[in-house]
């Protein structure tokens, strides 16, 4: 495998001069972004500069607790991304039903995937575990954050439909049906598009990763095939878990809307 | 059928002692605010009072399956709820709800026949009036039938002859079914014409209860 090209110190100043120039185009224009712009790459570069030091030391000293350590550390922050980014108030009940999802969803597709398909050996060989952790969980997290929107706003501006359900006999299932698939199109939707456009529209991250770390375009595919697939599969069954559990939140043990 | 003692839901209503008989046509009236459509709520289960307890058919309403209950004791929303589809679709999503086996066309237009409803079956309910919504979820309740009816001004969005010709088909038909029909009115006329038993609510309270 032929290596790719460390970037130097110079190098990676031009990238952040090109940003700097994006920064006083975007403020001659008058669009008061440029703070947001400056404070996000920071963070990325902080954030990455720090990550890429634990990869390294992770890498050098694999270990399970540290793969576990890991995984867990991405999947609690994942849950509470989702939590923040949802903008209607989230009752303690669904919180509770997005970090089962989550982590049922997740896990189930990870040990099916490290196992099964890829057949890491050790299982916790972080080279693998670790980024395709991230891939899954991430992909994850914008579903169900998908998910738990469309949900939310779907029972709070139907609640008259869901009542009309009720008031005439109707289980909560029966009642909410509508809505706990529009959630699940909803929450579905970006992994779709993203594997019809794959290739085509655009050359996926980790494939182009792979590309420029040397190796061939045809192991790259492979690769990519295998985790865009895992991650359909997740995707799939932590949003499919949220929507059937996420429901009955919304109905006290009397079948009354608590909404 | 209804029994209800000491009976609180939040500051809306305090009701002592109410009786709704079986196999009669019962007219709650009042003015607005006075809690009314708290009442039907709570015979429906879609809310729980917080004191007393209200019996149907001498069962406490906390021991019944709320699903079971809201089979039995139907009710008609003021502003009834149309759902997606047809005037079919519509009177058929009832009998999905329900759990029962739907009905053939014959018969769905015999409902609709009781409410002066005359468009087609097959006709979108999106561009109904809101009288004719009002009919046609009616009709809906109607098909379904329920041993109590819980109708909420049924008749607020028809006219008064519609509202006469509609009331005296409905009341001739759940007589006919030998059912319980409870209603909110403020037609007095509907009151005159129908009501074999009256009651009268005021800021939460029950005033009067009479039979006509």
């Amino acid at each position: 495998m032929q290596g790719s090209i460390d970037l130097s110190i110079w190098q990676l100043t031009a990238a952040y001069i090109f940003i700097l120039l994006l920064i006083v185009i975007v403020r001659l224009k008058g669009i008061p972004r440029e703070k947001e712009i400056l404070i996000s790459s920071l963070r990325m570069t902080i954030q990455l500069v720090l990550v890429g030091y634990i990869l390294a030391y992770v890498f050098e000293h694999s270990h399970p607790v540290y793969a576990l350590v890991i995984i867990a550390i991405m999947l609690i922050f994942a849950i509470y991304n989702i939590f923040n980014r949802t903008k209607s108030p989230l009752s303690a009940e669904i919180k509770k039903i997005i970090a089962l999802s989550m982590t049922v969803g997740i896990l189930a597709s990870l040990i099916y995937f490290i196992l099964v398909v890829l057949q890491v050996s050790p299982w916790y060989e972080p080279r693998y575990v670790i980024p395709i952790a991230g891939m899954i969980i991430g992909n994850s997290m914008t579903g169900i954050s998908l998910g738990v929107k469309t949900l939310v706003e779907g029972m709070t501006t139907n609640k008259q439909l869901v009542e009309a359900a009720l008031i005439l006999g109707a289980t909560p299932k029966m009642a909410s049906k509508q809505i706990v698939n529009n959630a699940f199109d909803a929450a579905m939707l970006p992994t779709i598009n993203s594997m019809v456009g794959m290739g085509i529209v655009f050359l996926p991250g980790m494939m182009t990763g792979q590309i420029l770390g040397g190796a061939s375009p045809v192991v790259a595919i492979e690769y990519q095939i295998a985790v865009m697939l895992g991650i359909v599969g997740s995707v799939s069954l932590t949003v499919l878990l949220f929507v059937q559990l996420g429901y009955k939140t919304f109905f006290n043990s009397r079948i009354q809307m608590k909404i | 059928m209804f029994t209800l003692r000491g009976v609180k839901y939040k500051d809306i209503l305090d009701i002592n002692e109410l009786d709704i008989p079986e196999q009669r046509i019962t007219c709650i009236v009042g003015e607005s605010g006075s809690g009314k459509t708290t009442l039907l709520r709570l015979l429906n289960h879609l809310i729980s009072y917080d004191e007393g307890e209200i019996c149907f058919q001498k069962t406490p309403l906390s021991l019944w399956n709320p699903i079971e209950l809201r089979r039995k004791v139907m009710m008609l929303s003021q502003s009834p709820a149309i759902f997606e589809g047809t005037v079919r679709d519509n009177l058929l999503i009832g009998f999905k709800f329900c759990e029962k086996p739907p009905v053939e066309d014959s018969q769905l237009q015999d409902a609709l026949e009781i409410v002066r409803f005359h468009k087609d079956l097959s006709q979108d309910s999106n561009s109904l009036s809101g009288g004719e919504k009002q009919r046609l979820a009616l009709a809906r309740v109607l098909l379904l039938e329920p041993q109590v009816f819980l109708l909420d001004e049924p008749s607020s969005a028809l006219d008064e002859e519609t509202t006469q010709f509609v009331m005296e088909q409905l009341v001739q038909h759940v007589k006919h079914l030998k059912k319980t029909m409870l209603m909110v009115t403020h037609s007095k006329a509907v009151v005159q014409a129908f009501a074999e038993h009256v009651v009268e609510t005021k800021k939460g309270k029950i005033v009067l209860t009479k039979e006509a």
